[in-house]
């Protein structure tokens, strides 16, 4: 398996393979995806059956997508749920493998992304393309550049700039260089370099994950002049606020499918949600063996509601900031039982990151108190956070979990390689024999495969990387276990051999934080579920309390 | 057992070729001068390898080529770039002539060349800590910093040298008075007259020493996770930016060791220019020698060969021609070596980011 750095989350079904298989709801159980009667002004964009694999792991099938000419039309879903991919294939970067797509009514299946940009489609994607050293007006014109002979000719460059951004009505200094931009205004310099190769059809991808609320506003006014020009306007979001606010038409997507496509005007944003995450989901669920909610498992909740008089990780008054400088974490509370698993539901990017990372150490807490048991963990570092019994599997193992080109053996010490150090006079090295006989015992108890301590992590299949992960991380003494996507991109059979070890771990009386994509794992693993929003619990219900369809509105902001 | 010797073939592969194409090249140059192949590079063999003073030089211009190819080495598998082994070098050897000038000649041999060796490491280190230090605390790429860092370094030497403390009509300081490395000349007079000397063997240590820490020590472990991936080794509790600090002061430290070859082994004092290239050829010496101390020493071997052999084969062909090979050899090298061009490419993508900063703040 391969480390590709950076995947928009929506790839996430690239990766994500067994969740999405199980979730897949059966063949024309859903509403009419499709439109029928032809719009006054004419379809823009006729995507019909559209599938779309990567390896083994499909990212669309039987996708259909209806755009008529000057909407707004919202393509909404989950994380994983095919919308990027669908709307990759639409400008080019993909080429499908089946289906057709009509563009202004020409069958133009299969093009390259130099004539979707020839036809008038342009997409602005989630992370910027853009160069940082350039300035405004370079940055749209590049590629397209306005010449004098051989010399470019900026002036014109920069009129041309100011004139469209006059027009569109897309703020920005021309001159202003990219890099001292703000978030905001260089997404405009996406939408004008879109719009200056002559757009017509303008795809955003999720515009608005980094814009703050008066952002937002001004992008919605620059989209309806946009429409009010006849410009066609495809926007992939899973925040239901925003659909209604600016969309006129919706389709909605759920494990690479189409589910319906309806007018805003005659929905509410319970109704989305309820597509969005759909009652198939919970029901899949409760058959799969895997993460069934057994009685047992309400005995245990009991169980631990009685232990609530201890405490195994409180967490007082937490404000952090994120990697932009803002507040990604606003005065959060909350405490975890031992024998507890606390679950984080939410869209990915609303402070959950954020959360883990401080607990764990890796980033500063701007104020608050995180105490585990009777260890106040603020100001002190990994290691010592690791020692006083926090173990940490994070969410993304290619990135922090493990290093790659180390050995299995290696691997399985991250984070503890201080305790496997020779005594006495070689003080500093590293004791092979305790490393290997470390190695034979995790490797033996976790069934990581191929059970081969000299491997490189690199070289196992995603599910037997994670194991390795779960085995350095669970397989030693802890008291409370930050478990971020803790099966993500993780076969079947390593899904439940993981869940299996979070519930033993729960029966052993750790105090557990899951924090997943996947709702069905949240409900399945859970004793309590907090719904995370913008930085904060919106929401925190005892699990037995909970389905999707209770929660999707939380998760979106819907209900708050 | 058959990994391992598959690994280590896949390891020497590449500098094979990169020396099969210079071989290539080297005929062609050849018989462009008029001169058959053939005889040339008999006379380069003959000329190192095949009497004792030839070797001698060679192994005297190995053990500077190792101690900044190790230099380089440790830097690189933290993932950092020092390019300034140049200035460290040349800061080490100052630092050990000044120490064994003003040490008085009742001090012991071994305790003097013992503070020696600690002066020119020391100062090496001093050179290393100032890209280390602003890269940990500012992020400031080491690229920029030491090749910068050269200059201030070498103009500072040529000063001191020049309007303080040289002895008249030359640019080198007084001779040192104790804390000299004896010739090996001395002990095998077959070597009469080559400058190699016993700092070989301090340079062999050192490369074994870098192996051990790299490889078994919880140090070395750490150095290296940061090296392939900062963000995993933050995770595993690893203070990223103290290993940043930690790993140039010990690459300066190796640049400086090399320092004492040519001073206490070889000349007597510190001269200006002594390094003459050899901080930058380190680069070349690590990168063939694929980041491994074992590999250094080997590839330390290979350039400090062509470099002997260009003066051996120069009644045929001028000796630039063994420049020519060591660069063909450098290019090959970097062309086929997939972590070469890793590094190469972060190396240069961290110069252009910093530089790109710099010149926002300036403009």
């Amino acid at each position: 398996m391969t480390y590709e750095p950076d995947e928009p989350s929506d790839e996430g079904a690239v990766r994500d393979t067994s969740p999405a298989g199980r979730r897949l709801p059966p063949r024309g159980s859903t509403a009419v995806a499709t439109a029928q009667d032809p719009p006054p002004n004419g379809w823009a964009v006729r995507m019909r059956d559209v599938a779309k694999s990567f390896g083994a792991v499909i990212a669309n099938r039987d996708a259909t997508l209806d755009v008529a000419k000057g909407e707004i039309h919202a393509l909404v879903g989950e994380n994983g749920a095919g919308k990027s991919t669908l709307m990759r294939v639409l400008s080019g970067l993909y080429a499908p493998d089946g289906g057709t797509i009509e563009v202004n009514g020409r069958d133009v299946t299969g093009w390259k992304t130099t004539d979707a940009i020839a036809a008038g489609v342009g997409m602005v994607h989630q992370h910027f393309m853009l160069v940082n050293t350039l300035t405004v007006a370079e940055n749209v014109v590049l590629g397209q550049e306005p010449s004098r002979g051989l010399t470019i000719d900026m002036a014109r460059g920069i009129a041309d700039v100011r004139a469209l951004s006059a027009k569109s009505g897309l703020v920005v200094d021309p001159t202003a260089r990219v890099a001292d931009l703000s978030v905001g205004e260089a997404q405009r310099v996406e939408i004008l370099k879109a719009l200056y190769r002559g757009a017509k059809i303008l795809i955003l991808d999720e515009p608005t994950a980094v814009l703050s609320p008066p952002e937002v506003q001004e992008l919605w006014q620059v989209l309806r002049a946009l429409r009010a020009n006849g410009g066609t306007v495809i926007l992939i979001t899973h925040k239901l606020d925003e659909v209604i606010d600016v969309s006129d038409t919706i389709t909605v997507m759920r494990a690479g499918r189409t589910v319906t496509r309806m007018a805003t005007a005659d929905t509410t944003p319970r109704d989305i949600a309820k597509a969005m995450v759909g009652r198939e989901v919970a029901l899949a669920l409760d058959a799969s063996p895997g993460i069934q909610v057994t009685g047992e498992n309400r005995a245990m909740r009991a169980d631990a509601s009685s232990k609530a008089l201890r405490i195994a990780l409180a967490v007082d008054g937490l404000t952090v900031r994120g990697d932009r400088g803002t507040i990604a974490i606003q005065n959060l509370s909350f405490s975890i039982a031992p024998g507890e698993v606390l679950g984080i539901a939410g869209v990915e990017g609303n402070g959950q990151t954020e959360l883990l990372e401080a607990i764990a150490g890796l980033r500063a807490a701007e104020s608050g108190r995180i105490v585990l048991e009777d260890t106040s963990l603020i100001g002190l570092d990994v290691r010592a956070r690791a020692d006083a019994g926090l173990s940490h599997v994070p969410e993304d193992r290619h990135r922090r979990g493990l290093v790659l080109d180390y050995t299995v053996a290696d691997n399985l010490i991250l984070g503890r390689q201080h305790h496997f150090t020779s005594r006495g006079l070689m003080g500093g090295t590293l004791d092979r024999t305790r490393i290997e006989a470390n190695a034979a015992l995790q490797i033996k108890s976790f069934d990581i495969r191929p059970p081969i301590a000299s491997l490189p992590a690199r070289a196992l299949s995603g599910g037997n990387q994670q194991k390795i992960v779960i085995a350095r991380e669970m397989g030693r003494e802890f008291r409370v276990l930050l478990a971020a996507q803790p099966t993500r991109g993780v076969d079947v059979g390593a899904i439940e051999f993981i869940h299996a070890q979070i519930r033993a771990a729960r029966d052993a009386g750790k105090g557990i934080l899951l924090v997943s994509a996947d709702l069905p794992e949240v409900l399945a693993l859970s004793d309590r579920i907090a719904v995370m929003y913008g930085g904060t619990f919106v929401t925190v219900l005892p699990a037995a309390e909970c389905d999707a369809e209770l929660l999707g509105p939380y998760m979106t902001g819907a209900a708050a | 057992m058959k990994s391992s010797l598959y690994k280590l073939a896949s390891a020497f592969l590449a500098p094979l070729v990169a020396l099969a194409i210079a071989a290539v090249v080297g005929d062609l140059l050849i018989l462009s001068f008029g001169q058959a192949p053939a005889t040339v590079f008999r006379l380069l063999v003959e000329g190192t390898w095949g009497n004792p003073y030839g070797l001698g030089q060679v192994l005297y211009k190995a053990t500077t080529l190792t101690c900044t190819g190790l230099a380089f080495a440790l830097a690189g598998r933290a993932g950092l770039f020092n390019v300034g082994a140049e200035g460290q070098l040349a800061m080490g050897g100052f630092a050990a002539g000044i120490v064994g000038m003003l040490l008085p000649s009742s001090v012991p041999a071994v305790i003097a060349t013992l503070l020696c060796l600690v002066a020119a490491m020391s100062a090496g280190a001093a050179v290393g800590a100032v890209p280390g230090a602003l890269r940990a605390k500012f992020g400031a790429s080491e690229v920029i910093v030491t090749i910068m860092l050269n200059f201030v370094v070498l103009a500072l030497l040529n000063w001191l040298v020049a309007a303080k403390i040289h002895v008249p009509e030359t640019l080198h300081t007084p001779p040192i008075v104790a804390g000299g490395v004896p010739r090996i000349a001395d002990a095998f007079p077959a070597f009469h007259g080559s400058a190699a000397n016993w700092t070989l063997i301090i340079a062999v240590v050192a490369a074994l020493v870098s192996a051990w820490y790299l490889f078994r020590t919880r140090a070395g472990y750490e150095l290296r996770a940061v090296g392939l991936q900062p963000d995993a080794a933050e995770y595993g509790g690893v203070r990223v930016s103290r290993v940043l600090f930690t790993t140039m002061c010990l690459s300066g430290a190796l640049a400086g060791l090399g320092g004492m070859n040519f001073v206490l082994g070889y000349k007597g004092y510190y001269e200006e220019g002594f390094a003459g290239g050899a901080g930058f050829l380190g680069i070349a010496v690590a990168l063939v020698g694929r980041n491994h101390p074992l590999g250094i020493l080997l590839a330390a071997l290979l350039f400090a060969t062509l470099s002997q052999g260009g003066l051996a084969v120069n009644a045929l062909v001028p000796k630039q021609l063994t420049d020519i090979l060591t660069a063909v050899v450098i290019l090959a090298v970097a062309t086929a070596v997939p972590e070469v061009q890793r590094q190469l490419r972060a190396a240069a993508s961290s110069a252009a980011s910093s530089l790109a900063g710099a010149m926002r703040r300036e403009g």
